[in-house]
């Protein structure tokens, strides 16, 4: 083992462990603490590989820290200090800690050299973040967590196939950039996993099921870093790999096509993360130097100014208890301060000029046009113009403003959140500007380096025409836009109603198949037996009287152990047979070996 | 609460603020025609007058009018659907 390496996820492992035993009036100053410290840990990392561990015959690498897994980490224990901050006041232990060990997974992963530490990390991503849906304690959290934990255990399952094939070929578990170009099977089961956890359609349903599902902080956390943790894997394994491209633009709309119809505002917000993380897979997929760079700066940005989002309509479910659009409205007068930050978020992941998704998906953007590859360009500014009318205008027009009204007692309840839940959402707000603002805060920290200027005067007069008359667009077909009652089916409707559908057939056929045999074996096999050992027992009697009365007992009685042996139970049955076959394979192969 | 009272004086005057929002529509439009420069435009078809501006409305109306036929087409179901 090389010298002691402090890993930043090891500080939040270790905060997490200690925290029941801290007195209650120090519970709220420690709760800040160790996410602070993870953060000047996480700023103190000298570029290098670290944390070199022999376990058995694998070499572990929990260290590896050059400029990709650093902007990640910058930003993944900056939102740990905003999440935990928002949610401050939640009394429950078990809360903070099931965030944190979260949080401390998709760092491990970040920093992790190898296949093995990076599914180490990944599942304990999975494992802890579960517990932030069942938190929610409603009836259906159960089921909701339930699901989450499936897919993510088939996607990690498709990884771990994936990871132990490609050593296998390779003879290293080191994850480096993949060979993207002659993709094998154990290449294409990796990119599975790391897709699933990127929320890329067709694996993408899980997300808005569990977002919109989570606690009102929970939410915070997992907007940030599940599928960012996958956008670092991808960056880091299959820069240029062209399918990432189709695939990335495919689910920036997708996840706006959802949005229109969503109910939910949290659920909304789920969809348009695909929709973001979205313009990073094509980003991924491109390839090139400036679209690395707008994958990792739009990944930063989005973390911000999602996780803002997320707290604004968290704050709105934490005090109305409400997040549907139908049962909330006109709440301008009650949550200003929330709305306006909400807004600021909006605009943010809009791309507006100054804001901070101004300066990072333009990157990713202009990457496709730079490769002439118009489609992508022009298609994901189309998914830009989607993304502004509902994040930046339907969003906040349907909760603070629009024509419903609240029920009476969430409108009783509904006032601006604890002073913590709004300090959150104050930084988060002002990083996002001062991103927007100041570019080379973000652009120094990028993996390559940066010849890019956002703002041009061609470049903001494209991006106010657009979001501005879709803007114009949104208020002419605002009735349209009224949002309905309902849910909309997607992609879980297959393992949702296919459980349902395995349960049945469970049920149904294959009982009514066991019960079929056995009755079968009743009739066909006990009942003509029976009768013909009564009617030997008769011929038995009537005929050679007490001359063969011995054969005729002795049928019975072979009937009667028959009847013992076949009860009709189709698992004994099928283990007998088993059993016989297995004997006789044995006897073959010990024949055929003399 | 000065926060409420500008929202709130906004509202008040929505048909004046209107007015102003689809003024400052106009200039964008004239500034982009007259003095932006479009050199570094991608494509030729960029270099139309108010390119982005036709292109955001009709995006807009696309998507809504789009996604709207999507979810009546069977997607949108009742709440209860999944419950038992």
């Amino acid at each position: 083992m090389s010298s002691f390496w402090l890993h930043p996820a090891l500080i939040l492992l270790l905060g997490a462990l200690l925290l029941p035993l801290v007195p209650a009036k120090l519970k709220k100053a420690y709760l800040l603490l160790i996410p602070v410290l993870v953060f000047a840990r996480t700023l103190n990392l000298s570029v290098g590989v670290f944390g070199h561990v022999q376990f058995l015959d694998w070499g572990l690498t929990f260290g590896r820290v050059d400029k990709l897994s650093l902007v990640f980490g910058y930003i993944m224990s900056l939102m740990c200090i905003l999440g935990t901050l928002y949610g401050l006041h939640v009394k429950e232990n078990t809360q903070h800690i099931a965030a944190w060990v979260y949080v401390a997974g998709s760092i491990g992963a970040i920093y992790a050299g190898d296949f093995i530490t990076l599914f180490l990390f990944w599942e304990v991503m999975a494992f802890s973040s579960v517990f932030l849906i069942w938190f929610r304690g409603r009836p259906e959290s159960l089921s909701a967590g339930l699901r989450y934990l499936l897919v993510h255990v088939a996607g990690g399952l498709a990884l771990l196939a994936g990871m132990v094939l490609h050593c296998r070929a390779q003879g290293s578990w080191s994850f480096n950039a993949l060979d993207v170009h002659h993709p094998t099977v154990a290449i294409d089961l990796i990119l599975i996993g790391f897709l699933l956890n990127a929320a890329v359609p067709p694996f993408h349903a899980w997300l808005p099921d569990a977002y919109g599902a989570a606690t009102f902080n929970g939410s915070v956390f997992m907007c940030a870093f599940t599928t960012k943790t996958a956008v670092y894997a991808l960056c880091r394994g299959f820069a240029g790999m062209e399918i990432l491209v189709p695939l990335g633009v495919i689910m920036a709309l997708y996840g706006v096509v959802y949005a229109v119809l969503e109910n939910d505002c949290r659920r909304l917000l789920a969809y348009h993360i695909i929709s973001q993380v979205g313009y990073m897979v094509a980003g991924v997929g491109l390839g090139t130097a400036m679209a690395i760079n707008g994958a990792c700066a739009h990944a930063f940005a989005h973390i911000l100014y999602k996780g803002l989002l997320f707290m604004g309509c968290g704050a709105v479910l934490h005090m109305t208890g409400e997040s549907k659009f139908t049962e909330l409205g006109g709440l301008w007068k009650k949550m200003p301060w929330t709305f306006v930050f909400t807004l600021i978020g909006g605009l943010s992941i809009s791309a507006f000029p100054l804001f901070s998704g101004f300066v990072s998906k333009s990157m990713i953007v202009t990457a496709g046009f730079e490769e002439h590859k118009y489609w992508v360009g022009f298609l994901l500014l189309l998914a830009s113009a989607g993304t502004f009318l509902h994040t930046g205008l339907k969003v906040p027009y349907f909760i603070w403003f629009g024509k419903n009204q609240p029920k009476p007692e969430a409108w009783k309840r509904a006032a601006e959140p604890p002073i913590n839940m709004t300090v959150a959402m104050a930084i988060a707000a002002g990083l996002c500007i001062f991103i927007g603002c100041y570019t080379p805060y973000l652009y120094k920290m990028l993996p390559y380096t940066v010849d890019y200027q956002p703002y041009t005067a061609y470049h903001i007069s494209e991006t106010l025409q657009i979001l501005l008359f879709t803007g114009v667009g949104f208020f002419l077909l605002l009735k349209k836009l009224r949002p309905e009652p309902k849910i909309s089916l997607d992609l879980d409707w297959f393992y949702r109603k296919g459980g349902r559908a395995f349960l049945w057939f469970a049920r149904k056929p294959v009982q009514a198949t066991d019960t079929m045999v056995g009755e079968l074996y009743r009739v066909a096999g006990l009942v003509p037996l029976m009768k013909t050992a009564r009617l030997a027992s008769l011929f038995d009697n009537g005929v050679i009287d007490g001359f063969v009365d011995g054969i005729a007992q002795g049928v019975r009685g072979i009937g009667r152990r028959l009847r013992f042996a076949q009860r009709g139970q189709m698992q004994e049955n099928l283990a007998f047979a088993f059993a016989v076959a297995a004997l006789l394979i044995v006897a073959f192969v010990i024949y055929s070996y003399r | 609460m000065k926060l409420v009272q500008l929202i709130g004086f906004l509202r008040n005057r929505l048909k004046a603020v209107v007015r102003i929002c689809f003024g400052l529509l106009g200039l964008l439009i004239v500034v982009d025609a007259l003095l932006v420069d479009k050199q570094h435009a991608h494509t030729a078809v960029e270099r139309l007058p108010a390119f982005w501006s036709i292109f955001g409305f009709l995006g807009c109306v696309c998507i809504i009018i789009a996604s709207k036929w999507f979810g009546h087409a069977g997607i949108m179901t009742r709440e209860d659907y999944y419950d038992e």
